[in-house]
């Protein structure tokens, strides 16, 4: 996928916050990214390891937050939390869901010096 | 500027102009000074601790400082880590420029579709087809993208639109930086229709907003009819799926019904049309399509900017008055 655009984008984010927040060395860089966001948490981690080099972000700790996602069934009409996007509906077993959370792909914050 | 990095990441050009991807890091350099100047005053007076203290408070928003932090480092001279909090999208650069692309082409009453797909599928084929049958009516423009050569907007042009073409080098995806900078260089006809053929790749182009009004994902009966299984995020976000060289139908095992229920399990709202440039079967119910959801995005500007109209008028009978705070 775009792992590594992803993770250039997080290193873009964190020197903007460096230049606010005064900050020169980042030591832990939490991320939430949902379930059905489409992204390789695998891939990002190394991603993250070669885009960091010679930045403030070099050797950071990278903590990624996986939640769950919600999707609401076209058949039974609840919304019901699913561990991967194309799980069937935990309640009736319907395959027709409509994700309405999990494509979360947020920075959190930063443990920095 | 690739706005996924926000510096000179990808080497995206515009075709026919250099594209100036070489400003890197110089932000760097500025922020090195910043750094230089806050750090080495302390580090010679060893004073890092106080000094630490006197920024956070003066310049945060979002900064929880907590003081001891987790290295609990109260000792002159050693560093003390504290918490940033960011709280922001991964993607929002891109997002915001995707928001003003938006802007920009309603103010232009300029109707966009972002074409999805993998490599062959068909876009540009359809794109030339779709622009010979609307040509005399309307206004269209095309980008394309693509990762080296100006092929296909090559093709375009013979077919008679302005295109312009964007090669994103090692980029896999268009992004909303290249799609505005491409709307610049064009200059589309108010009202006139703008076609953007994504990269051919069912996987990035899916993540990236360009600040289109419709998605179009195109697949075609020579790829399985499990694509939208394999591929969800593609088919997700797209409000009509094509399916396309359906006169290969015949010579194939491909099951249409099967196709059809997996995109349904995918993105139960999504329109499913099938067709084939070759023979022209569905071409017309592709164009009614388009020419229906475009006077539908038309219709929904125009009643924004008639509640708009009232809200002023009303504004100026004195209906809505500012109350002073």
């Amino acid at each position: 996928m775009h792992e590594m655009a992803l993770c250039e984008s997080v290193i873009a984010a964190v020197e903007d916050s460096a230049r606010v927040n005064h900050f020169t060395r980042v030591r832990k860089v939490r991320l939430e990214i949902g379930r059905f966001a489409g992204v390789e948490v695998s891939a990002l981690r190394f991603g993250f390891d070669v885009v960091a080099r010679g930045t403030l972000c070099e050797g950071a700790e990278l903590v990624v937050l996986e939640p769950k996602g919600r999707a609401w069934c076209f058949d039974c009409s609840e919304t019901v939390e699913l561990d991967e996007r194309l799980d069937p509906c935990p309640l009736c077993g319907g395959l027709r869901l409509q994700p309405v959370s999990g494509n979360e792909m947020n920075i959190k914050d930063l443990e920095v010096e | 500027m690739c706005t996924v990095c926000g510096c000179s990441g990808t080497g995206a050009t515009l075709e026919g102009h250099h594209h100036h991807h070489d400003h890197d890091h110089d932000h760097h350099h500025d922020q090195d000074h910043h750094h230089h100047h806050a750090h080495d005053h302390p580090h010679d007076h060893g004073h890092d601790h106080d000094h630490h203290h006197d920024h956070h408070h003066t310049h945060d928003h979002g900064t929880h400082d907590y003081g001891r932090g987790p290295a609990h480092a109260h000792v002159p001279g050693l560093s003390q880590t504290r918490m940033v909090e960011i709280e922001r999208g991964i993607l929002a650069a891109n997002d915001g420029i995707a928001g003003r692309n938006r802007e920009a082409l309603a103010g232009h009453y300029q109707f966009a579709l972002n074409f999805l797909s993998s490599p062959g599928a068909g876009k540009t084929t359809l794109l030339v087809e779709t622009v010979a049958r609307l040509r005399e009516r309307l206004a269209v423009v095309v980008i394309e993208g693509d990762q080296q050569t100006a092929n296909d907007a090559e093709r375009i042009r013979a077919a008679g639109a302005p295109a312009i073409q964007v090669n994103t080098g090692k980029g896999c995806h268009l992004d909303a930086d290249m799609v505005a900078r491409a709307l610049d260089a064009l200059k589309p006809a108010d009202g006139a229709l703008v076609f953007i053929e994504n990269v051919g790749n069912l996987v990035c182009p899916a993540g990236f907003d360009l600040g289109e009004a419709k998605r179009v994902t195109l697949v075609s009966v020579t790829e399985g009819e499990d694509k939208p299984l394999k591929y969800p995020d593609a088919f997700a976000g797209a409000d009509l799926v094509l399916v396309t060289k359906s006169d290969l139908l015949p010579y194939l095992d491909f099951d249409l019904d099967q196709l059809i229920a997996n995109v349904a399990r995918i993105n139960p709202a999504a329109t499913i049309l099938h067709l084939s440039t070759r023979g022209g079967e569905g071409m017309e119910c592709w164009i009614d399509w388009l020419v229906k959801a475009r006077n539908e995005w038309i219709e929904d500007l125009a009643l924004q900017a008639e509640a708009r109209a009232a809200g002023l008028r009303q504004v100026m009978t004195g209906a809505i008055a500012g109350v002073r705070p």
